[in-house]
């Protein structure tokens, strides 16, 4: 009799097994947690992850336009796969034929002049020879005015050229790497990948110089901010909520403003200058249009990032350890270093985070106030993708900054622990 | 007798070909052009007029031109073409028709001849670049400089690589564009070699080598407001910008500025009409465009900017300021006195070499 009550499943009150009941009751739970996120979850796919994914994506897929080259050269890319470049030699009569014939067609579709631009990204001077290609070439007969080669040589000297035709074979898949290898400053020769002249580099150069400063300005805000967010912790709260109240107000007011505000003071003519002439040196400062006016800027618009975590965390500490510690015989910087500032380095993780992504993707302070030394490298992700419309380039610049933040969030969180970072 | 009725007849035919026309235009019109005092001539002179002329039509203006061609790539890959015509520089014209964002036009069917009869591709002559591109205005790049910070005036665009003579900073652009031609006019290269070697790697070197000169004595611009500010704070003593923008600090502004006209850039801005408009929308656009680019629009505009009108004919009848009264012709980068040495942009030279000579100069810049 008792056996037989122990072996029998436990029954909710409805006669169903217990354990079903449950798994019934905790499924319809999820399944309300879902629909009370789904339109965030929506919103967020739609606006911001499917957007982004698409647009990493530009930085492999091989096209001109919208269309990828092989859809657009089918006969260029089916006959140039057996041309070696390093022969020496142009290729064969079969790939001029094909780039009669494809040519012709891309013509009338008017995207002989996209395929150019493609191309022109590889070498200069695509652009000029395909566009001015195209309309002979819809003239010829593609039947029987062969040899093709002949009266493309005579169109142009150029489609002799063995580098030209290199370009478009390396280029003739679904997919391409040129736009990672343009981002790490690297090249396709004849001869293999190698990295361009010193002298040449920019992206390498200008990544560099991002993370550096980036770290600077993080460093710069930290030594600023920190004795402000003790300051507002230690105050009475009546007092620390005026001045809180001007830490946030240039927060409230526009980057904009903010930024040519600074322009005003640090320039040549500017405030701080003539204070500096007026008190009877000679030289002016160079504050503005290099580095120097890149950090001061971006620390003042940074700063509260950096301040309001730290005092949020600052506000948990009792200020009586403080005290105990004095009175258990540490003296001042001892009290400081050893109980109080480790019970801050939540704030700071936060704080440093925070700012160094921040900064990392700068754009209008740099453009406005860097001049040539002080440009980060999303004012040249802004210039390819907005001037120069090279978006293949603009997406792969664009990957490898998040995959740098990526690892360099990875590090941090070995080093320190995300888990410890508190934003208050 | 049967000539009367012949021409009544045409004049009935004519009246309800315009009444026809008119029933299948859009009443409502997307303009984009670059804002400020130059959307503003084009307001004034051909969209206030057109729409006397159209009552009930809405006209929508919007100032996206300095990022026309990627909004239009963005449009076209979308499917949604909400602009009906576009201002953009002759540069950007081109590589829009090259992308096929443009439509493709044809001069002497579209546009207006001129009063004398003379058709409209001869009356716009060179302008007309590319297939698309409705040319409007010359303008131009080229120097000021403030009168009171200077010894002496300069003369010649080589004064901007002279620091001895005209010591202080100067505001070039951030590009390429212009600074690699003036650099090689400079140090001795013929206008007519200029772009030959700018095509080899040495050329470019040796531009690169005559800017060097200057490089820290230079700061670098990205928006044509800042040189006229520069100027104006006594940042720099000379630098290049738009003639129009020089125009008003002088002029309007009053500001102690002066013209370097020698080897001014010229370029071109104009109209293009995105590619695969609805018919209804494109009539209505084709319609506008017909008015807008007539001998005596052009040269309307002329009165609240100073830039140049793109036709022949319209040069003549270029007359006063609106508001202020000053005589324009003078301010014209196309006035004989002030062209005396000037340049074009071989845009479809840039079209092929612009990338790489930017990604040279950008790392040039960097070091």
């Amino acid at each position: 009799m008792s056996d037989a009550s122990l072996d029998a499943p436990v029954l909710s009150a409805d006669g169903k097994p217990l354990k079903q009941s449950l798994n019934q009751a905790l499924r319809k739970q999820k399944i309300r947690a879902l629909i009370l996120i789904a339109p965030l979850l929506v919103f967020v796919m739609v606006s911001f992850v499917a957007p982004i994914g698409s647009m990493l994506m530009r930085s492999v897929q091989n096209t001109a336009g919208v269309d990828y080259i092989p859809d657009l050269m089918p006969n260029v890319v089916a006959s140039i796969k057996d041309w070696d470049p390093r022969s020496g030699e142009t290729p064969p009569e079969e790939v001029y034929r094909g780039m009669a014939i494809d040519l012709a067609a891309a013509f009338e579709n008017r995207s002989h002049t996209q395929l150019g631009r493609r191309f022109n990204y590889e070498s200069p001077g695509f652009s000029s020879l395909f566009r001015s290609a195209g309309r002979p070439v819809s003239r010829w007969d593609l039947e029987n005015d062969g040899p093709f080669k002949e009266k493309f040589l005579d169109l142009n000297d150029d489609w002799g050229n063995i580098e030209y035709w290199a370009s478009i074979k390396a280029n003739s898949g679904y997919y391409t790497t040129s736009y990672f290898l343009a981002a790490f400053d690297a090249e396709r020769t004849s001869e293999g990948i190698r990295f361009k002249d010193p002298d040449q580099r920019i992206y390498q150069k200008l990544m560099l110089r991002t993370l550096g400063l980036s770290l600077l300005i993080t460093f710069c805000t930290l030594a600023l901010g920190y004795p402000v967010a003790w300051l507002l912790a230690d105050l009475p709260v009546r007092t620390s909520n005026l001045l809180l109240i001007l830490v946030l107000l240039p927060f409230w007011t526009s980057l904009l403003v903010r930024t040519s505000a600074w322009k005003i003071l640090l320039q040549d003519q500017g405030v701080i200058n003539n204070f500096w002439v007026w008190l009877g040196f000679a030289e002016r400062l160079p504050l503005i249009n290099n580095q120097t006016g890149v950090i001061i800027a971006m620390t003042h618009i940074l700063l509260p990032f950096m301040i309001l975590p730290l005092y949020s965390v600052m506000k948990t500490i009792p200020p009586s350890y403080l005290r105990a510690a004095k009175s258990l015989g540490a003296s001042n910087w001892t009290a400081f270093w050893r109980v109080y500032f480790p019970q801050t380095t939540a704030g700071i993780g936060a704080g440093a985070l925070l700012v160094f992504i921040l900064a990392v993707g700068y754009f209008i302070t740099p453009e406005l106030v860097g001049g040539a030394d002080g440009t980060f490298i999303s004012n040249r992700i802004y210039f390819q993708f907005a001037v120069s419309g090279n978006w293949g380039l603009a997406a792969a610049l664009g990957t490898l900054m998040l995959v740098v933040i990526l690892v360099l969030y990875y590090i941090y969180d070995k080093l320190v622990g995300v888990d410890n970072v508190k934003l208050g | 007798m049967k000539l009367k009725t012949t021409l009544l007849a045409t004049g009935a035919t004519m009246v309800a070909a315009a009444a026809f026309a008119q029933d299948n235009m859009a009443d409502s019109m997307t303009v984009v052009s670059w804002g400020g005092a130059y959307q503003n001539s084009q307001v004034k002179a051909y969209i206030e007029p057109y729409v006397a002329n159209n009552p009930g039509l809405n006209v929508i203006t919007d100032e996206s031109s300095a990022e026309a061609v990627t909004k239009l790539r963005a449009m076209s890959e979308a499917g949604n073409i909400t602009w009906d015509l576009v201002d953009v520089t002759a540069a950007d014209g081109l590589r829009l028709c090259d992308e096929g964002l443009a439509m493709e036009i044809n001069p002497d069917e579209m546009l207006a001849a001129a009063p004398d009869g003379t058709p409209a591709s001869e009356d716009f002559g060179d302008t007309l670049i590319g297939d698309c591109f409705i040319p409007q205005i010359v303008f131009s790049t080229t120097f000021g400089y403030r009168t009171d910070l200077v010894s002496e005036a300069p003369t010649s665009v080589c004064d901007v690589f002279d620091t001895e003579k005209f010591p202080g900073k100067r505001s070039l652009e951030k590009r390429p564009i212009g600074n690699m031609e003036w650099a090689l006019i400079c140090d001795g290269v013929a206008i007519e070699d200029v772009y030959d070697t700018l095509e080899t790697p040495e050329g470019v070197a040796q531009a690169l080598a005559k800017l060097e000169t200057i490089k820290d004595d230079t700061i670098w611009w990205s928006a044509g407001a800042e040189t006229p500010q520069l100027l104006a704070d006594g940042e720099v003593v000379m630098g290049s910008t738009y003639n129009g923008r020089l125009f008003s600090a002088i002029v309007e502004q009053d500001q102690p500025i002066g013209m370097l006209w020698d080897w001014q850039m010229f370029d071109l801005d104009g109209w293009i009409i995105p590619a695969g408009l609805p018919e209804d929308r494109l009539a209505r656009v084709m319609d506008f465009v017909e008015f807008a680019t007539d001998t005596q629009r052009l040269a309307d505009q002329a009165a609240y900017i100073s830039y140049g009108p793109a036709r022949a004919s319209s040069a003549p009848l270029v007359g006063q300021h609106a508001e202020l009264g000053v005589d324009m012709k003078p301010h014209m980068p196309t006035d004989p006195a002030n062209s005396v040495n000037t340049f074009v942009f071989n845009f479809e030279w840039w079209a092929s070499y612009r990338d790489d000579l930017d990604a040279q100069f950008q790392a040039w810049l960097l070091q």
